[in-house]
């Protein structure tokens, strides 16, 4: 029977001692789905996906792949496969033994599994690889046996521990897209943790932000970013600007922050005589040389250039702004008047009350 | 000019211990012993050179049978201590965590605290036949009579397969620590059972461990004399027994050399064997140990 | 440079000092002997008589043969092997000097054991030794136990299979070849009648083995088995036998019918021993009666000493006397001179015995 999920886990708590690792986590993956869980280190997205994995054991909670409980199933009777961070490939076995290696493992012939195994490399693009040791390969082919050695199983579900992590930068990026080709090739459901939201965002269908053993929202990519629903996935997934504040409420969702200088910015939130947290996005801030310009924007500041951090597209300015203890953020426009803008370079700078998310601190 | 001599020098005085060391200590004196074991008695205090003394070896049955009882029993020893030392090992390096796992090592290395001849002895009050273990079975009601489990090959086995335990442990253990935890996950995680990561990860990854362990041991066993001695019965004559014997009470030392060399000889290409059978290089066991 | 220079004179003027304080120290005797053969007490009033002091190295016949021989006979200044194994080592290997007789007091030893030494001991005209303990070699029985043994041949009864004991050394040999009928020391001069007789001794043996516990190797060894009642009739010295008698009076030394084996311990000096005088001071001091009734006592055997007899205790000499009625002592057969190449045919046989199954 074909199940609408994947992987659904149900209350699933962990504790270590009294600390809860994981603390009452719930969520399903349906299939063919990215699905990431994106957090800092040590909030529990490790224990989660061993768990999941069958390496440890809930506290409490279930874990259920294709609707079947795992609970009491071994990791080796699990239809779930992983990626270790480390990648773990065999170093006593050449690359054609470490894809065939789960095949035997299931009892398949040692003829087939052979076979199957060099179909599998000719499909991640490492033909005629069988032979060599795993030891001679490079970080990506290294990266492609480790998920080689799990797709050939056909499992219900890849689970992926921050596989990126060892690679340098450059083939880091080339990765990212590849792990998502891949993906979508064999169509397969991969869960995916990371610390690194830029990995998270570029791959995933959908992103479970955790923090502290829990999840703090799970949305979708473009959801994270523009909707977060707390102060920790606001700041977490992506750049921003952080203030904090007194907030007091106006109508419709409307909240005016008042910072200590004395400065009172306009923003949309839910929370009002409070201590708040208010964050605006560096590329939502307009930048404009003559006030005027900026006159439709409830938030209008006066500032000067105190830095350029150039980065090709992702250039942006620190300006140091009237009211504000640090230097405000934005994004450095490519094109216009403003491209070339010098440090010292007195600028003006606004954004408007939607583009502004409070939150309770 | 100046500087480099007295660099020289002190390279040369660094160096000084360590060739002396080898030099004396362990060149010299096999130079004499081989120089020795060439030598045949013509007559009192008449010798000449000849190769008598190593055809004594392989004409006269006595000698290379007891020199094959020793290789063979020596090869049971290192099997039964890498059986028996494995899981030992598997728990220090896996399992085992800080002050637990330098409690076990030094549990381990507690009985080396002891020479080697009161190590035995306190086998030999355990096995004799008004020991600890006769008198417990007696007690317990298991046996009618006193039983001796003394001066037989089984109580040889137990005493070197003892004596052995702690060179097998310690270089397996290392090799099994240096497995990285996630590679055995792996192998449970694709599929693996116990059994079949146990065969296709971890001994072959203990591999070097395995053989540089096998290789102390079996030279060791080969090369032990007390415990034989001690524990023995009136049946089992140890290679190195031979030896003594040429050499202290038959006074025949040129034939003595000649044992020794053979020892040394065969002793190695054992070794060599062994190393060639399961495909391990000298190398990096070396590296292991 | 200098300082370097000036630390090697410090070096080796400190060598210097160490070496001068070496030749410095009290006049030493360094004796290589058997265990029990120097109580404590005796070694004491030498040193105060005569400012020697005496360094003791325990061993056996074989350990004293092998040990002068790595050094030509040089790290001791007097040595006491057995009487039957100073002229077949002195041919083979020259590891001792001839004693100058002169300077040993002959009236302190008995004349006739004296002379027999002497003689025995003698190499082209040279006498390497004179006798100072001797004693027998026989059986150990628990008499309770096994009441019928009374010869050599009597150990290998099954009756007493697995509690039995000898030693796998060349007193074996011999005993049991008297004990058949035959006479290795008729043999001795001729190696081709001696292999043979030893090669049907040795398949005696080979068929004793069944019976045997183990050979015994180290004498506590033997005695603790003895007491404990895992061993009930043994091949071993005379002393042994009678220190479990005072233990145990079931426990006996017996002579056995085909004769106790009588065995001489000597002095010797090795070729190049140091301290000569020293040792032909011990010699004079070790046979003054009161001083050979001491050793005696702690050795538990009988001395050389002319006149110790006299004053040594009573139980040893009544122990002697059920062990020994007059017929047995008769019927003692002295070991006369190993000549060389003997051992190496017995070595064979018992290598054969030990290793066999």
């Amino acid at each position: 029977m074909a199940h609408s999920t994947d992987l659904d886990l149900v209350n699933v708590i962990k504790r270590f001692g009294s600390h809860a690792a994981v603390n009452d986590v719930s969520f399903s993956v349906a299939p063919g789905e990215f699905f990431s869980i994106l957090g800092p280190s040590g909030c529990g997205k490790t224990t989660l996906m061993r768990m999941i994995a069958g390496f440890e054991h809930p506290t409490s909670g279930d874990i259920r792949i294709r609707g079947q409980s795992m609970i009491g199933v071994p990791a080796n009777k699990r239809p779930v496969n992983m990626v270790f961070q480390s990648l773990a490939l065999f170093p006593m076995m050449s690359v054609g033994e470490n894809v065939a290696y789960g095949l035997t493992c299931r009892g398949v012939s040692r003829a087939e599994a052979e076979e199957r195994a060099n179909r599998m490399l000719e499909r991640v693009g490492l033909k005629d690889f069988g032979e060599r040791r795993v030891t001679a390969l490079s970080g990506g082919q290294r990266q492609r046996v480790a998920i080689a050695r799990c797709l050939v199983l056909e499992p219900t579900l890849v689970l992926l521990d921050e596989p990126l992590g060892a690679l340098d930068l450059k083939l880091r990026e080339h990765m990212k897209i590849e792990l998502k080709q891949l993906q979508s090739t064999f169509n397969t459901t991969f869960a995916y943790i990371t610390h690194d939201q830029s990995e998270a965002l570029v791959m995933s269908d959908r992103i479970a932000v955790m923090n502290q053993g829990r999840f703090e929202q799970v949305g979708s990519p473009r959801e994270l970013y523009h909707n977060p629903a707390t102060p920790f996935v606001a700041s977490f997934v992506g750049e921003t600007n952080k203030w904090q504040g007194e907030a007091s409420a106006a109508s419709n969702g409307s909240v005016s922050v008042r910072l200590p200088s004395g400065t009172v910015l306009q923003g949309q939130g839910k929370e009002a005589n409070k201590t708040s947290l208010a964050f605006v996005r560096p590329e939502a801030i307009a930048l404009a040389q003559d006030a005027s310009a900026l006159g439709a924007l409830a938030n209008r500041f006066e500032g000067r250039v105190s830095a350029v951090l150039f980065d090709g597209a992702n250039s942006s300015l620190l300006i140091d702004t009237v009211g504000f203890e640090q230097p405000v953020r934005a994004v450095l426009p490519q094109a216009g008047p403003l491209a070339g803008i010098e440090v010292g370079a007195p600028v003006h700078l606004g954004w408007t009350a939607d583009a502004m998310k409070v939150f309770a601190a | 000019m100046m500087t480099k001599s007295a660099q020289r020098l002190t390279l040369f005085l660094l160096l000084a211990p360590a060739i002396l060391w080898l030099g004396l200590l362990i060149v010299l004196p096999h130079v004499e012993i081989l120089v020795l074991s060439f030598s045949e008695r013509v007559a009192p205090r008449v010798y000449a050179f000849g190769f008598g003394n190593y055809l004594e070896f392989f004409t006269e049955p006595l000698y290379w049978r007891t020199f094959a009882r020793t290789a063979g029993m020596s090869i049971l020893v290192t099997a039964l201590t890498l059986v028996l030392a494995f899981p030992i090992a598997l728990y220090i390096a896996r399992v085992a965590q800080g002050r637990l796992k330098a409690m076990l090592l030094l549990l381990c290395l507690l009985p080396f605290w002891v020479s080697e001849l009161v190590r035995t002895l306190g086998w030999m009050m355990i096995l004799r036949e008004t020991g600890v273990l006769s008198y417990v079975l007696q007690a317990t009601g298991l046996t009618a009579e006193r039983v001796e489990f003394l001066y037989n090959d089984g109580a040889v086995i137990l005493g070197l397969v003892y004596g052995g335990l702690l060179f097998m442990i310690v270089p397996l253990a290392n090799a099994l620590e240096s497995l990285e935890p996630a590679v055995v996950e792996a192998g449970f995680d694709l599929g693996g059972s116990r059994w079949t990561v146990l065969r296709r990860i971890v001994i072959p990854h203990a591999m070097p461990g395995i053989v540089a362990g096998s290789i102390i041991v079996f030279m060791l066993t080969v090369g032990n004399f007390a415990t034989p001695v001690l524990l023995g019965g009136k049946n089992g004559l140890w290679f190195t027994e031979q030896i003594y014997a040429q050499f202290i009470t038959r006074f025949n030392w040129p034939q003595g050399a000649a044992f020794g060399m053979l020892l040394l000889l065969l002793s190695s290409a054992i070794v060599w064997l062994g190393l060639r059978l399961t495909g391990q290089s000298l190398g990096t066991t070396l590296k292991q140990a | 440079m200098l300082t370097k220079r000036a630390s090697l004179k410090l070096a080796t003027a400190l060598a210097a000092l160490m070496v001068v304080g070496t030749a410095q120290a009290a006049e030493k005797l360094r004796l290589l002997t058997w265990a029990d053969y120097v109580p404590k007490d005796v070694m004491e009033q030498f040193t105060k008589e005569t400012g020697i002091e005496v360094e003791v190295t325990l061993s056996n016949n074989e350990e004293m043969i092998s040990k002068l021989r790595a050094t030509q006979g040089a790290g001791f200044d007097l040595v006491q092997p057995s009487q039957d194994r100073i002229a077949g080592p002195q041919a083979e290997f020259g590891i001792y000097k001839p004693l100058d007789l002169s300077k040993i007091k002959s009236d302190l030893f008995i004349a006739s054991m004296l002379e027999a030494t002497k003689k025995n001991t003698t190499v082209e005209g040279k006498v390497y030794g004179v006798p100072h303990i001797w004693g027998t070699d026989g059986l150990i029985v628990n008499t309770k136990a096994a009441p019928k043994v009374a010869d050599y041949n009597d150990l290998c009864d099954a009756a007493l299979a697995g509690k039995t004991s000898f030693r796998a050394k060349r007193p074996a040999l011999i005993a049991f070849a008297f004990a058949n009928g035959m006479d290795p020391f008729a043999s001795y001069k001729d190696p081709k009648a001696y292999a043979a007789m030893m090669d049907k001794v040795g398949a005696k043996l080979a068929e004793c083995k069944k019976t045997v516990k183990f050979f015994w190797d180290g004498k506590d060894q033997l005695l603790n088995a003895l007491r404990s009642g895992e061993v009930v009739a043994a091949m071993a010295w005379d002393t042994g036998g009678w220190k479990l008698n005072s233990e145990n009076a079931d426990i006996k030394f017996i002579a056995p019918k085909s004769g106790a084996l009588g065995w001489v311990d000597t002095f010797a000096i090795p070729a190049k021993g140091r301290n000569d005088d020293a040792a032909y001071k011990w010699i004079n001091f070790n046979m003054k009666p009161e001083i050979a009734a001491k050793v005696a006592a702690s050795a538990g055997n009988f001395t050389a000493s002319n006149g110790a007899d006299k004053l040594m205790q009573g139980k040893l000499k009544d122990q002697f006397a059920e062990s020994f009625p007059k017929a047995a002592i008769d019927n003692i057969k002295w070991y006369p001179a190993v000549p060389a190449g003997i051992e190496e045919i017995e070595g064979k046989v018992l290598d054969r015995l030990k290793a066999g199954s």
